[in-house]
C-alpha cells in the first residue's frame, strides 16, 4: 500500500516555517512486522534501503521489509567519509561504479531529498614512479570506459590545493583527477532512501535483528527475528561487516573478512580545501563537510575486529601523512573518530550472488569503498532479486569467482578502494 | 594500546607485531587431487568470526617469529597465547 509524502519544496519549507517547524510529518512509518512479505532485506543500511527502494519502483514489488537490527545507516553507510568517484580499473569495476555515479548526478531530485552531492573533483596523488605509472595506466583504462580523468603536474596539484607541501618525504610527482568525483551527505542517503521507498509502500522495521532462517530443501522460506519470525517469498542480504555472521546463519561461508576503518572529523573551519585528496601511498584521504569539518580516513585496522572504536596506533599512522601533506592543519584539533566493520574481500570487490540457499541472494563485500555505490548497487541488486537472476552489471561480482580465479583485482590494481 | 605476550619475549606493545589471520588453516597434504572450489576456499575463506577467535601473529620488531593467539574479536581482549605447534587451548565462551 502506497504511502504518498508531501513533496518537500521551497514552499513546504516556508510553510512549516509559519509554523515553527512543529508540523512536519514522519519521514516514514515504523509498522510491526506482517507475517510474510515478498521480498525481506536484511540490513537498512544505504545498499539495503536503496535495494527495497528500486524494487517498488522499477519492478512493482511493493510487498517488501527492509529489517535493519540497529538503526538506519548506522552500520557503515552513517560512519563513512563520502568518497564517490569511479575511476577504478577493470571493466567491471567501472560499470558498476560508473552506474552509480550516473544515478548520483539526479538522485536528490529523484528522492525528492537533497543528499547533498557534490561532484566537486577526486584527485589522486602519485608519490613515486610506481604511481605514476599506476595512475597513467588507471586514467587510460578509464578513459576507454568513457569515464573522465585528467592527469595533473605537480604544479597543476598545487593549483587545485595551494597549501600542500609538494616536496614532502613521499614527494608529489603528479596526480589524477576526476572531476565528476567528489561527496555526498551519508545519513541524507539512507534517510531518503527509506522516504521514498516507504512511500511505495515497503515496510522498514528498525531494531528487527534477524538471527536465523527458515530454510527448507535448500529453499529459504522466512527469518526468524527479535521481533518473530517473518515469512519471506525472497531474501536479500545486504549486511556488510555482519556478513560472515549472516553466512553463518545460512549454513555457507564467504570470502569476507570484518576489519575495522577509522574516521576522524576535525573542528569545523572557513573553506579551505574544496576537493576531495586521496593518497594510497601515504594512505590518507580528505575532504572539508560543508560545515567546515576536515573529513579524513586512512588504511583499514591491520586485524579482524568487530569492534567499532578501531585500534588506536591507526591514530598516528593516519594523522602523521596528513600533516606532512598539509603542515597547515598541525594545529587543528580533531573532535570525534570512530570505527565502522568493512567486510572486505582479497580482490577488494564486492560479492554480489546467488547462494547456495535458494531464493536468497547477498550483496556484501563492499569493504571501505561501497558508499559511492549505494545507487548503482541497490539497482542492479533489486533487478537480480527482481527477476531471479544477476543482472548484467551484478554478475561479475558473483561468489564463484574465488573459485575460477575470475578475480575482478582492484586490490592490486590501486591497493585502495574508499 | 593492546598488550601482546609473545611466547619468547613476554608482554609488548601491539605496534611490535604483525596479524597473521586465523590460524590452525593445514595446507592440503594432496595438492593433486584437490578441486578449483577446494583451492579458493583454503586461500580465500575464512571463518571471520564475531567472538573467540583463534589467529596467527608475529612479533614482527622483535624475535620475529610466528605464534598464535586466542581473542574476542568483539571486545578486543585477548585470551590466550600459546607456540606454533602447541595444541588450541580451550577458552571460556567458545561454542566452536
Ligand atoms: C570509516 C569508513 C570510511 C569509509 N569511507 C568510504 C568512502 O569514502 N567512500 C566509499 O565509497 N565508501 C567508504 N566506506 C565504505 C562504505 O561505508 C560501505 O561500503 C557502505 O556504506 C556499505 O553500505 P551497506 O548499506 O552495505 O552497509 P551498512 O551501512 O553497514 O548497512 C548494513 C546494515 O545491516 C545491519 N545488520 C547487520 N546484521 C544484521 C542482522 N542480523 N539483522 C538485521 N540487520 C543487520 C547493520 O546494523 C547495518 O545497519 C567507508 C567505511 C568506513 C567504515
Ligand atoms: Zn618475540
Amino acid at each position: 500500500m502506497a504511502n504518498p509524502k508531501s513533496k518537500y519544496s521551497i514552499f513546504s519549507l516556508v510553510r512549516n516555517a509559519l509554523s515553527y517547524h512543529e508540523g512536519w510529518e514522519a519521514q516514514w512509518r515504523s509498522p510491526d512486522p506482517k507475517s510474510a512479505y515478498d521480498v525481506v532485506i536484511i540490513g537498512g543500511g544505504g545498499h539495503g534501503l536503496a535495494t527495497a527502494y528500486y524494487l517498488a519502483k522499477e519492478h512493482g514489488i511493493t510487498n517488501v521489509a527492509v529489517l535493519e537490527k540497529g538503526w538506519l545507516g548506522g552500520g557503515n553507510t552513517g560512519r563513512n567519509t563520502t568518497i564517490v568517484r569511479s575511476n577504478y580499473l577493470w571493466d567491471e569495476s567501472a560499470a558498476i561504479y560508473d552506474h552509480a555515479v550516473n544515478l548520483w548526478e539526479n538522485l536528490s531530485q529523484e528522492l525528492n531529498y537533497n543528499v547533498m552531492f557534490s561532484p566537486r573533483g577526486l584527485l589522486h596523488l602519485a608519490h613515486n614512479v610506481h604511481d605514476m605509472q599506476e595512475i597513467q595506466r588507471r586514467g587510460n583504462s578509464n578513459f576507454m570506459n568513457g569515464i573522465d580523468a585528467e592527469m595533473l603536474t605537480p604544479g597543476q596539484c598545487q593549483q587545485l590545493v595551494p597549501f600542500m607541501n609538494l616536496g614532502c618525504r613521499y614527494p608529489v610527482m603528479g596526480g589524477v583527477l576526476q572531476r565528476r568525483g567528489g561527496t555526498a551527505r551519508h545519513d541524507a542517503v539512507a534517510w531518503g532512501y527509506a522516504r521514498a521507498a516507504d512511500a511505495l509502500g515497503v515496510d522498514i522495521i528498525q531494531k528487527c535483528e534477524v538471527t536465523g532462517f527458515d530454510i527448507e530443501n535448500g529453499v529459504v522460506r522466512g527469518v526468524q527475528t527479535t521481533r518473530g519470525n517473518i515469512g519471506a517469498g525472497k531474501v536479500g542480504v545486504v549486511t556488510a561487516g555482519h556478513s560472515g555472521v549472516t553466512a553463518e546463519m545460512a549454513g555457507f561461508r564467504l570470502p569476507i573478512e570484518s576489519f575495522p576503518l577509522q574516521a576522524f572529523v576535525s573542528e569545523p573551519m572557513k573553506p579551505v580545501i574544496d576537493v576531495v585528496v586521496m593518497s594510497n601511498t601515504v594512505h590518507a584521504y580528505i575532504s572539508q563537510s560543508d560545515k567546515g569539518e576536515l573529513v579524513i580516513g586512512g588504511s583499514g585496522d591491520p586485524y579482524i575486529s568487530y569492534s567499532q572504536r578501531g585500534c588506536f596506533d591507526q591514530v598516528e599512522h593516519v594523522v602523521g601523512p596528513v600533516i606532512e601533506l598539509y603542515p597547515i592543519f598541525s594545529r587543528v584539533r580533531m573532535m570525534r573518530q570512530w570505527g565502522g566493520i568493512t567486510d572486505v574481500t582479497i580482490d577488494r570487490s564486492p560479492v554480489i550472488t546467488k547462494t547456495p540457499v535458494e531464493n536468497m541472494m547477498f550483496n556484501v563485500g563492499w569493504g571501505t569503498g561501497g558508499f559511492k555505490a549505494t545507487p548503482g548497487s541497490g539497482h542492479v541488486f533489486a533487478a537480480s532479486l527482481a527477476k531471479g537472476e544477476m543482472h548484467d552489471i551484478a554478475a561479475p561480482f558473483a561468489m564463484d569467482r574465488f573459485h575460477t580465479g575470475a578475480l575482478i583485482d582492484e586490490a592490486a590494481a590501486a591497493a585502495v578502494a574508499h | 594500546m593492546l598488550t601482546i605476550k609473545c611466547p619468547w619475549c613476554g608482554d609488548r606493545d601491539l605496534t611490535e607485531f604483525a596479524a597473521g589471520g586465523e590460524g590452525h588453516i593445514a595446507r592440503p597434504l594432496e595438492p593433486a587431487t584437490q578441486s578449483d572450489a577446494e583451492w579458493g576456499d583454503y586461500i580465500y575463506t575464512r571463518k571471520n568470526t564475531k567472538g573467540i577467535h583463534y589467529e596467527r601473529w608475529m612479533h614482527a620488531q622483535g624475535c620475529r617469529r610466528w605464534f598464535n593467539a586466542v581473542r574476542d574479536t568483539v571486545s578486543d581482549e585477548f585470551l590466550a597465547f600459546y607456540k606454533t605447534g602447541e595444541p588450541a587451548p580451550k577458552v571460556e565462551g567458545d561454542g566452536s
